[in-house]
């Protein structure tokens, strides 16, 4: 029963978000609150803020009224699956390149001094800024029979995201071996190589679990941001541009894409969370 | 239920490979959009790319109509149509050499110019402007002049300079006269009495407003129920959709200059056919992937075709007299921070006849109309939401 808590807390969290919503509607005006000019909570009214069961209802309709349109709900459902999959190779290309980083910074105390603070940096060079100089790049690399893909670029915009809290993750994980042990296996003359394998890597998991939980949520995200501002198609972000701008005329709409880009996010770091289940003897506490 | 450590490892197989499938479905998914290489003509197609400001939509029906008739194809082109996104500005596309060619309004453009993009207006495919500032009739607002004491939303960003320049012109200071309201891209504001006059492109927000349920009525607004600012009108209408080629390219690259005019020539009759079939235009743009509802879609190209047509000098001509007001204001209209849209005159460069003059001169010895002198608008009705 314990394997389904997770579950069980994700449901009643979306539950819980769409009470909520509902409460704001009927406690808040339907102008909003305003305190001196400035907007306290949004507007409620209709348009502002469908009801939920709206929401839901609409999903089952048709997009359009154009013959043969697909459902809203299907439509969400094939977006979900591309930026899933588009994020999946960023999240991919993330955990390889953080591990590799965090070994490295854990090998020589020079390269951890040297490389942190431009591990923060890179994630304060905002998305917007970063997407075009990407797509810009990516158009001018042929790699053999390769063409470069804009996807491709979606999917290293989601890894720039995603590689950053599994480097910190996982060097925290790779630096947490007592003292005694790490000796301990310098007495039995074990190497680097041989510590960092049969020690470093397995005390590591309890620490890397929720990093890569977190990064494979950063991964949507950063898929769905990059979506958007490279305009790139097929995927949850982009349909919700698409929807946007019948935000007036239907909000049900738009707002049925966000709940599903929210819920991707959810899924993403579940389906990671299930590798935790693999690594169960190594999760002696984990730390989040 | 007690799962052994080998079922576990199970189940995280099944998530790597199921993560192994996404990620190929995702390549496959992207593939088909990759552009086919077969040409009908005996010789190689020339490969272009035309970058467009927005996602596939009816704004730009012209282009894929002439990609869809295959006029491309019988000028000898291979055409890819590339979207735009939110952070996508085609003009600095355009000048890192990308694309071919580029669609952007002219003041952007002319601003790119001025930071050094190497680029040229080879063909002014819209005429008129397509911004309105649009109210609730009992406002009262149908001039530039009516917006005094008003809250005024725009969207910023450059967008921003017909309405400063039609108030500075109703002899409104925009500083202090009206209170200027940075406005989202959905009409909510003004529909829930936020502000009082919305910025909305007649193609687009527009429809979303009168695609919205009047909540006294139970029915959809009509356009009776608000009142429009049309800067052609008020005279402060700047160009906007616009197609680009590299300055540098046109001026030492002769297939270039000769790819330049068969593209141009291509791309208008696509505009012409979009005019004598807006509803096939609309099937085009839809099968073409986009999202946007039928008949905001069949609007749309509607009101784009009103935009085009009439154009007595032939479509894709720069209107010289249009040109100037549009760099006058671009040069001297003031927005809320006190930026022009640019500093100096543009050069000779910025903008030329002689390509689309080619391109016309060609599709007129085909019998073609390129004026639209007779041209009549469809009378589209909106469905809610723009289904």
């Amino acid at each position: 029963m314990t394997r389904l808590r997770p579950v069980a807390a994700a449901l009643a969290a979306v539950l819980l978000a769409a009470v909520l919503w509902e409460v704001v509607k009927v406690a808040a005006p339907d102008a909003g609150v305003h305190v001196g000019g400035a907007s306290i909570l949004p507007r409620t009214d209709a348009v502002a803020m469908p009801h939920v069961w709206d929401v839901v209802q609409r999903t089952l309709q048709p997009e359009t009224s154009a013959a043969g349109a697909p459902s809203v709900l299907s439509s969400m459902l094939h977006a979900c699956w591309f930026t899933l999959g588009v994020a999946a190779v960023g999240w991919a290309l993330g955990v390889v390149a953080g591990f590799a980083l965090a070994v490295l910074m854990q090998r020589w105390r020079v390269a951890e001094e040297s490389l942190e603070p431009w591990l923060v940096l890179s994630q304060t060079v905002p998305l917007v800024a970063l997407a075009p100089l990407v797509v810009g790049w990516g158009g001018r690399i042929h790699l053999g029979g390769l063409e470069w893909q804009k996807w491709m670029s979606v999917a290293l915009i989601a890894s720039y995201l995603a590689f950053f809290p599994v480097a910190v993750g996982a060097l925290r994980g790779l630096q947490s071996p007592a003292a005694a042990q790490v000796d301990l296996f310098r007495a039995q003359a074990a190497g680097w190589g041989r510590t960092l394998v049969r020690l470093r890597i397995p005390a590591s998991v309890p620490h890397l679990l929720p990093a890569l939980r977190l990064g494979a949520a950063t991964a949507v995200v950063g898929a769905i941001v990059a979506e958007v501002s490279t305009g790139t198609k097929g995927g949850i972000g982009r349909l919700i541009i698409s929807y946007a701008q019948s935000a007036s005329g239907d909000p049900a709409k738009p707002w049925a894409a966000i709940a599903a880009a929210a819920l991707l996010g959810l899924v993403a770091a579940g389906l990671v969370g299930l590798i935790g289940l693999g690594l169960r003897r190594f999760r002696h506490t984990e730390v989040s | 239920m007690r799962l052994t450590s080998r079922s576990a490892w199970g189940t995280a197989t099944i998530g790597a490979v199921t993560a192994l499938l996404l990620s190929a479905c995702a390549g496959s998914g992207d593939a088909a959009d990759a552009p086919s290489a077969s040409g009908s003509s005996d010789a190689t197609p020339t490969k272009v790319k035309l970058q467009l400001q927005w996602f596939t939509q009816a704004q730009f029906a012209g282009y894929y109509a002439a990609l869809d008739q295959g006029y491309y194809e019988d000028e000898g082109l291979d055409v890819e149509i590339v979207e735009g996104g939110v952070d996508i500005v085609p003009q600095s596309v355009l000048a890192d050499g990308s694309v071919d060619f580029a669609i952007a309004w002219v003041p952007k453009a002319l601003a790119s110019r001025e930071q050094g993009a190497g680029i040229t207006d080879v063909a002014q495919i819209f005429q008129r402007s397509g911004t309105l500032q649009v109210s609730f009739k009992d406002k009262g607002i149908s001039s530039a002049a009516d917006l005094a004491g008003k809250k005024v939303g725009n969207w910023g960003f450059g967008n921003e300079f017909e309405l400063f320049a039609g108030m500075s012109k109703a002899d409104l200071d925009p500083a202090t006269d009206v209170t200027l309201v940075q406005q989202q891209f959905d009409m909510n504001a003004l529909l829930s009495g936020e502000i009082d006059a919305a910025q909305a492109m007649t193609y687009n927000e527009y429809a979303q407003v009168l695609e919205a349920t009047n909540p006294a009525t139970g029915e959809l607004y009509t356009p009776d129920d608000f009142s429009v600012v049309d800067w052609n009108d008020e005279g402060t209408a700047m160009l906007q959709d616009a197609v680009w080629a590299n300055t540098e390219r046109l001026a030492d690259d002769a297939e270039y200059q000769d790819t330049t005019v068969k593209f141009l020539k291509a791309s208008l009759k696509g505009w012409i056919y979009a005019r004598d079939n807006p509803e096939k235009a609309r099937d085009i743009v839809v099968a073409a992937g986009s999202q946007l509802g039928a008949s905001h879609q069949l609007w749309q190209v509607n009101e784009v075709n009103k935009l085009i047509w009439p154009s007595m000098d032939g479509i894709g001509t720069v209107d010289e007299a249009l040109w100037k007001q549009t760099v006058d204001i671009a040069l001297h209209t003031k927005n809320d921070q006190g930026a022009t849209v640019i500093t100096s005159e543009p050069d000779d460069d910025a903008y030329t006849n002689e390509y689309v003059e080619k391109a016309l001169g060609e599709l007129e010895d085909e019998g073609v109309d390129v004026r639209g002198g007779d041209y009549t608008p469809l009378d589209v009705t909106l469905e809610a939401g723009g289904k």
